[in-house]
């Protein structure tokens, strides 16, 4: 058991790893009814749910108090370059690793025979991305982070491109290329930093100083990187495209875990390495923020298409996310600082659940109509009460009711932005109006009013897996709504002693 | 100097021998049963290497009144062309029986071709350099018109022939000059008296400098001189365009090291910025033009104008680390080309050259073992971790950026931005698309084993780059 706690995190990397190339070496037939079809699919869950159950020991062994980074295991690498295999967690990390390690899962059973063509490849290429996640949310060392970030593309562009809709070259090709443009700029950084620095250990990163015009040009190539990832207003043009593409379970993937990415480079990264060169454009980021919060919901709005509607308010929401961290020098107290990033911290970990499960719901229909098209619903409630009812509650969540986890978030966020700037606070909070616009007006025009067509008539109610997956995710945005206590004290400490190090100036 | 001393040249010598024995063997074969010459060309591939292995000398040796050099670097670029060669003769062994060019010629041509290349990376002055470097040059002039009842082939190896030897004379008008200014072909004696006499650093020199780097640009197949290169590649029949992309590219470097590093190195100054605009030059075409190809070999051959431009990046910064960054730059490419070829090579058969992207559709579906390997290769190239590629582009960002130039490194990475594209189509073709051909893949076991090896390779060198790259650096650091 020592042994475990001593290697925990790189059996949560590596176990899902091995156990998707596993799959693939046993490798598919041609019918995906089979026998080896079935044990492929209770394979995969079987890994991803022993994975999950070893990563509630990072929840129980952590240490809310502890300032260094825990789990540390530290191996020579490549020792020309000085580049180790470094990974650890705080309290930052932590939630993230524990948000994939849940979603995987259940985005494993909501695929179970919805996969047609090629099962094995397909949640083989699911595992090999949980790993390659995980890895990324706890290497500490730059040039691992950075093996991991583009690797996790490979798996993400087959998934759309192979298992996806009707335009899935273009979108995942885009999707591809908008990324490894913004993290090949991420690269230059790193290594303008191994030069400075003589390594690629992160903290090595955080203690070198820099001038001012160095950190601005490191600011900006980690933007370029994170920005899209996150997506921020202009570069988010790839996620509607990615999203109405891919099959379910990577539009899952890629709004509740990948999207967080970019937010986790921000604090991870631009913040502590180049805290003057984020200060100085903070203004900057914010604006860009608050534009996607406002503008994007407006978009939202005139979506026709679900899947594109979800999308656009994913960007919406994730702006959340880049406004609370930015806030901190137009904030004067510190508890307002620290509010913010909490704030975004927690929207990143509920905005997992939330939207993770509304596409889950868009799949649910697509399964069954074959169309993401508002038009073509309309009363579902009637022929699917039990599904409405979880709709319901996903898209109340999404609009930031209180008792949801989609409130709390928000609602740090929009305080710590009323102690900025009033007028942040104003643009800020018109998201509870524009979200639940964009939400509710979906609900209505799906869920409510007569039945419009046959298609609706003949829809039957969730089965067994549908629900199992959906109540999960519905326990999970209740309890963290109503009593968010133990994901903000995991994450107490290590905020404070980021804050710490912000006001550090390296110049 | 005694005769022992001589054992250091020892490599080359078996080679020779040997060849002059395959040559005469492969004459009594009978044409059923040519495996004999490819399994004595294996055997003598062998001895070289084993001679090789037994007679590398600790430090460095030159021999024959300053011709040849035994050093580190000859030592592991000829171990590796050795391996490659090895590697390319068994990928074309399927394919050339299957086509009814089962020569001996391919393998002879090829193992003079090898001599040529060990001559040019033990060359340690101006002449032996251009022994080696017209040895290697002859023998895939005729390598390229090796099926002569193809058109095709022959136009590719016309066009190849006529352009390298006016290449060949430019180089040669340089080195005369340079003879003229500093008074010798010696690498080590030039570099002696250009430390020794500033004045020598005048306009002659510039200009002769200037025509040698029009001979190694156009061997390289850097842009403005890259214009053979797509044309051979896709001319040529596919084992040969396998061969000229692997070791030679090896050889190439060892000349560019050699002249520019060894012997003119102390006048970094007058050929870097040259040697700088040939290669973003190659990045940026090599790299764009390859997007419009819907021929496999001839996008691979502007994919490898775009990784000369790496390489030549990386010789341009003129330090060590630069130096060491070529060479694992190019030993990791070649590792990946080879591979590539190998599996072209693997989809052909009797009368279907699958040359077409098009041949790529759905190879998934028909054999997803293939497929893996074609992607880890496509991803390596492209430049993604954590296969090698990466790390080799790695080494050589580090070394453009710590010589100091931030503004090169932004456009090299974006120049492999654009280059991911049309890596990313080859996996779209083979993962996203329907097979068009469903005929079933056809390969003897080694042939599988080998791919297969060289695929993990790829991905294992890229785990784990530590060794290889401490390895460049010791050579060259």
């Amino acid at each position: 058991m020592n042994l475990l706690a001593q290697h925990l995190l790189s059996v949560l990397i590596w176990l899902p790893i091995l156990g998707g190339l596993l799959l693939l070496v046993i490798g598919d037939d041609d019918d995906s009814r089979s026998a080896k079809a079935g044990m492929m699919r209770s394979s995969a869950l079987l890994v991803t749910v022993l994975t999950f159950v070893l990563s509630t020991a990072l929840y129980i062994g952590f240490d809310n108090a502890a300032l260094a980074m825990q789990f540390v295991e530290r191996l020579a690498w490549i020792d020309a370059i000085n580049a180790f295999y470094y990974l650890g967690v705080d309290g930052i990390s932590a939630p993230l690793i524990l948000l994939t390690t849940f979603i995987t899962p259940l985005v494993i059973i909501s695929s179970w025979d919805v996969i047609k063509s090629r099962p094995a490849q397909y949640f083989a290429a699911f595992l090999i991305l949980e790993g390659l996640m995980i890895g990324v949310f706890s290497a500490l060392d730059g040039l691992l982070f950075y093996v991991f970030w583009e690797a996790m593309l490979v798996p993400m562009f087959l998934i759309i491109g192979v298992w996806g809709g009707e335009r899935r070259v273009y979108a995942t090709i885009k999707f591809f290329l908008y990324t490894f443009l913004g993290s090949v700029l991420m690269l230059v950084a790193f290594i303008y930093l191994y030069g400075k620095t003589g390594g690629f250990d992160l903290f090595g990163f955080m203690n070198v100083s820099l001038s001012l015009t160095a950190q601005k040009m490191i600011f900006l190539a980690f933007l370029a990187a994170f920005a899209v990832k996150v997506p921020m207003w202009p570069v988010h043009t790839w996620l509607p495209d990615a999203h109405v593409e891919a099959p379910t379970g990577g539009s899952v993937i890629l709004a509740a875990i990948m999207l967080k990415m970019g937010g986790y480079g921000f604090i991870r990264l631009s913040l502590p390495i180049v805290p003057d060169g984020s200060a100085y454009f903070a203004n900057f980021v914010i604006a860009l923020s608050l534009i996607a919060v406002v503008y994007i919901g407006f978009v939202a709005l005139m979506q026709k298409d679900m899947k594109k509607l979800i999308a656009y308010s994913s960007i919406a929401h994730m702006g959340f996310v880049t406004l609370g961290f930015f806030l901190i020098w137009s904030i004067s107290s510190e508890t307002g600082a620290g509010l913010g990033l909490t704030g975004g911290m927690v929207q990143m970990i509920s905005h997992g659940l939330i939207s993770g499960a509304m596409f889950l719901c868009v799949g649910v229909l697509y399964d069954r109509v074959h169309s993401r098209q508002i038009g073509d619903y309309g009363g579902v409630a009637n022929t699917m009460p039990t599904f409405a009812a979880f709709m319901v509650l996903f898209s109340m969540a999404n609009a930031g009711l209180p008792g949801t986890s989609g409130f709390v978030g928000e609602f740090m966020v929009i305080v710590a932005s009323f102690k900025a700037n009033f007028w942040y606070a104003f643009l800020a909070a018109t998201t509870l109006i524009l979200g639940a616009a964009y939400t509710l007006w979906m609900v209505k025009r799906v869920l409510y009013g007569e039945v419009t067509n046959n298609n609706v008539a003949e829809l039957q109610d969730l089965n067994s897996r549908e629900f199992f997956v959906l109540a999960v995710l519905a326990v999970s945005v209740l309890v963290l709504g109503l009593w968010p206590a133990p994901l903000v004290d995991m994450m107490n400490t290590s905020i404070e002693q980021l804050l710490a190090q912000i006001a550090h100036s390296k110049l | 100097m005694n005769l022992v001393d001589y054992i250091s040249a020892a490599p080359e010598m078996t080679l020779l021998g040997l060849i002059c024995v395959v040559l005469v063997a492969d004459l009594f074969v009978e044409d059923e049963k040519r495996v004999i010459t490819f399994w004595l060309t294996m055997i003598s591939l062998a001895i070289t290497l084993w001679v090789l292995l037994t007679t590398a000398p600790s430090g460095s040796i030159v021999l024959f009144h300053g011709a040849y050099i035994s050093d580190p670097l000859s030592q592991a670029m000829k171990i590796a062309v050795v391996g490659f060669v090895a590697v390319a003769f068994l990928y074309a062994r399927d394919y050339l029986r299957a086509n009814d060019l089962h020569k001996g010629e391919y393998y002879v041509l090829g193992m003079f071709g090898l001599l040529g290349m060990m001559i040019m990376i033990s060359a340690h002055n101006m002449l032996s350099m251009y022994l080696g470097l017209e040895t290697l040059a002859l023998s895939q002039y005729a390598l390229v018109a090796f099926d002569r009842n193809n058109s095709n082939s022959a136009e590719a190896a016309m066009k190849y022939f006529v352009l390298g030897a006016i290449a060949s004379g430019a180089l040669l008008y340089g080195i005369s000059w340079v003879y003229g200014v500093t008074g010798t072909l010696d690498f080590a004696v030039m570099a002696a008296n250009l430390a020794a006499d500033p004045d020598m650093n005048s306009l002659p020199l510039w200009f002769g400098i200037a025509f040698m780097i029009v001979g190694i640009a156009f061997k390289f197949g850097a842009v403005p001189f890259h214009m053979w290169l797509p044309d051979v590649y896709e001319g040529a029949r596919s084992p040969v365009t396998l061969y000229i992309a692997s070791a030679p590219k090896i050889a190439a470097l060892a000349l560019t090291l050699r002249i520019l590093v060894d012997g003119l190195g102390g006048v970094h100054a007058v050929w870097a910025d040259m040697i700088m605009v040939l290669a973003v030059l190659s990045l940026l075409v090599g790299n764009v033009i390859a997007i419009a190809q819907t021929n496999i070999k001839r996008m691979l051959g502007y994919s490898t104008i775009a990784h000369v431009g790496f390489i030549l990046l990386a010789v341009f910064c003129g330090t060590g680390k630069g130096n060491a960054a070529a060479l694992f730059y190019t030993l990791t490419y070649v590792v990946a080309t080879v591979g590539a070829f190998g599996i072209i090579i693997l989809l052909s058969r009797r009368g279907h050259e699958a040359e077409n992207l098009s041949d790529f559709k759905g190879l998934n579906q028909r054999s997803p073992w293939t497929a893996v390997m074609m992607m880890f290769i496509m991803l390596s190239l492209a430049g993604i971790p954590p296969l090698v590629g990466f790390f080799g582009k790695l080494n050589v960002i580090d070394a453009v950026l710590s010589s100091g130039y931030t503004g090169l490194a932004i456009v090299m990475v974006l120049a492999s931005v654009v280059g991911a594209y049309y890596y990313l189509r080859v996996i779209w073709y083979m993962y996203f698309e329907e097979a068009e051909d469903q005929a079933l893949l056809q390969a003897s076991t080694d042939t599988r084993v080998v791919l297969g090896l060289n695929a993990v390779a790829v991905l294992a060198l890229g785990i784990v780059p530590g060794w290889l790259w401490a390895l460049c650096v010791t050579i060259l650091g």
